[in-house]
């Protein structure tokens, strides 16, 4: 009877224990290359607070990232990765982060599957990795990192692959070097990790189009125009004073003004100027083998009478390392769009593919990321790289190859 | 007596009592089986349905999992929880009460924030301020999440609220909130506006069908029964 109250129980064969000696073997013999190549194992806590991850990751993993509350009211989550984990290890034991250190580790992350999870889209998988932290020669340890992270996949007996790369840095660079208004650049700047609307605001800016609002407001901003912070912090507080608005959210009267203050300057600037936009196109649009893409960047560089400085130079040092090292360039891809879908990255970014495009070939990734620690707690900036193995589709694609 | 239709109706509140009016006026009034606080009715006048008193987030969970075959409940809370809402109910019939919109409102003194676009700006500049995210209080984990990603806007979390959400930004536990209004009063109240843009949904109470549960003729009869008694 359709009327008994009660819910289909879920077939509940774990994902992880499917291929269980499989994945212990390859497990084992990726922990082997990682230790010997002087990465000591770690194993972080499976639990982790949820705030980490939320505040350094944001919503798109959230709506992914099983979150949870103890019995202690704490919010909690099973780690969708092991990056942060072993990052908040690093700082638990160096917390002046001010000592070189390298970890490896293979365990599990949980990943809520919106579209049905299936073997390419497990909720539980296994992730084998390594991180690299303070090692203050940032193209000695890329260049280690993925040299590592190669030899691991080919030692698990990964025969076709293709290495895709990326360099967040190289974009901050263009960003840097491009004549702009400080206020665009931060909102270019911003706006890179999202695409679709990056380039509609690209396309605003070179425009021209004026900050549209209310009357009252816009009013507000331009006789804001030109006026030194403090004084229009002072008319700013008077017209929320006369309105009856008080100070609430968080924000401050400054942080308030600051972005009345952007939109005076707005509707006053002239448009971005056409060429400036065309070689943020160019740039994006760079997709090919390294050594032909580096010189494509440079090119367009040169073209805009900009210097890019250390960030082009240690873009091709870095591949003429990796040649010098055995990888076979014509087997890469560097696209300067490669990257933008994680917030944290701020160098280098790659990924190890096998065969096509679909997500199950995406074997391996990893990449650069400064700034992480400093927000989760470390008292300085500290150089930190990493890659991470999704196990299992490592082995099915040996499994496809052999 | 085995039933051949059961209907989930909401057990308590301003949704109940309009669900109440709404079978009595149509002649088919909700009849309580046992004592006074059970949980389980009749309608009057149409023999072989079973009343099943729950709450309106339970009702969606029901119709999910095909444990009735109907239920009275709010579109939002449909939207909200069902991942594939084609799949598990079909909207049967808008029943005019429940009204609701569900929107994103910020605090009336972000006079630079008029539309969505204005988020992720300020996300970005409360980043660099702040060291952390903007905080969004709702209970609609899931409308907001599609309607912020629809907008391109990224730079937030949500902090889970289930009561009082609009006192949240003058509290300083959220920065913004996404919650249902029927009239703005307590949004003004409490000095929060509804950005330009900021409407993620007009809801009402409908009754729904769920697809899953199992639909013999005797169960598509009644149903039929109920839909031309309810007419309006």
């Amino acid at each position: 009877m359709a009327s008994s109250l009660v819910t289909k129980p879920e077939t509940m064969a774990a994902e992880s224990a499917l291929k269980f000696e499989a994945l212990e073997a390859q497990a084992t013999a990726l922990l082997e290359i990682f230790r010997r190549a002087g990465y000591e194992q770690v194993a972080p806590s499976i639990i982790q607070p949820a705030d980490i991850f939320l505040d350094q990751i944001g919503e798109s993993i959230r709506s992914r990232t099983y979150v949870f509350t103890d019995l202690a009211g704490d919010e909690l989550c099973l780690r969708p990765d092991l990056t942060v984990p072993v990052s908040r290890l690093y700082l638990e034991r160096h917390p002046s982060a001010d000592w070189p250190a390298r970890y490896c580790y293979n365990g599990p992350a949980f990943r809520f599957q919106p579209d049905r999870r299936n073997q390419a889209h497990p909720r539980e998988f296994r992730q084998a990795g390594i991180e690299c932290f303070g090692e203050t020669d940032r193209e000695g340890a890329d260049v280690e990192v993925v040299l590592l992270a190669v030899e691991a996949v080919r030692s698990a007996g990964l025969k076709d692959f293709r290495l895709r790369f990326g360099d967040i840095a190289l974009f901050y660079a263009l960003l840097d070097a491009l004549s702009l208004p400080e206020r665009w650049r931060l909102k270019l700047r911003h706006y890179f990790w999202r695409p679709p609307v990056f380039h509609a605001l690209l396309a605003r800016l070179a425009r021209g189009e004026r900050p549209n609002g209310d009357g009252l407001v816009m009013a507000l901003a331009d006789r804001l125009a030109g006026l030194p912070s403090e004084r229009a912090e002072e008319l700013v507080g008077a017209y929320l004073e006369g309105n009856g608005l008080p100070l609430s959210g968080n924000r401050s009267l400054s942080e308030i003004t600051a972005r009345l203050l952007d939109h005076a300057a707005d509707l006053r600037a002239d448009p971005l100027p056409r060429e400036v936009a065309t070689v943020i196109d160019y740039y994006l649009a760079v997709s090919g083998p390294p050594k032909e893409a580096a010189g494509r960047v440079a090119m367009i560089a040169k073209g805009a009478g900009i210097d890019l400085g250390p960030a082009l130079y240690a873009l091709v040092n870095r591949f003429g390392r990796l040649e010098a090292s055995g990888i076979d360039l014509s087997a890469c891809t560097f696209a300067t769009e490669f990257g933008r879908n994680l917030e944290y990255y701020s160098g280098l970014v790659f990924q190890i593919e096998a065969g096509g495009e679909r997500d199950a070939d995406q074997i391996a990734g990893g990449g650069r990321y400064d700034g992480l620690l400093a927000h989760i707690g470390a008292p300085r900036e500290v150089p930190a790289i990493g890659s991470a193995i999704h196990t299992e589709r490592l082995l099915a694609a040996v499994e496809r190859g052999s | 007596m085995a039933a051949n239709l059961s209907i989930a109706v909401p057990s308590k509140g301003r949704l109940k009592d309009q669900a109440s009016e709404l079978f009595e006026r149509a002649g088919i009034g909700l009849r309580k089986s046992g004592h006074e606080r059970g949980y389980r009715g009749a309608l009057a006048g149409l023999d072989g349905v079973e009343v099943v008193y729950l709450s309106a987030a339970e009702i969606v969970h029901q119709l999910k999992a095909g444990g009735v075959h109907l239920g009275v409940t709010g579109e939002d809370l449909i939207r909200e929880t069902l991942g594939d809402v084609d799949g598990s109910v079909e909207f049967l019939r808008p029943l005019g009460f429940g009204r609701a919109d569900v929107v994103v409102a910020v605090p009336d003194c972000w006079i630079d924030v008029g539309g969505m676009a204005d988020l992720e700006d300020v996300a970005a500049q409360f980043a660099r301020a702040h060291g952390r995210r903007l905080r969004v209080a709702t209970k609609y984990m899931n409308l907001t999440r599609r309607f912020f990603a629809g907008h391109g806007v990224t730079g937030y979390r949500i902090v889970e609220s289930v009561g009082a959400t609009e006192a949240t930004p003058a509290a300083g536990t959220a920065e913004l909130i996404v919650d249902i209004t029927t009239t703005g009063t307590t949004l003004r109240a409490n000095n929060l506006k509804v950005l330009e843009d900021g409407l993620i949904l007009k809801s009402q109470a409908h009754l729904f069908a769920s697809r899953v549960a199992s639909w013999d003729a005797s169960a598509t009869k009644l149903r039929d029964a109920i839909l031309t008694r309810l007419k309006p």
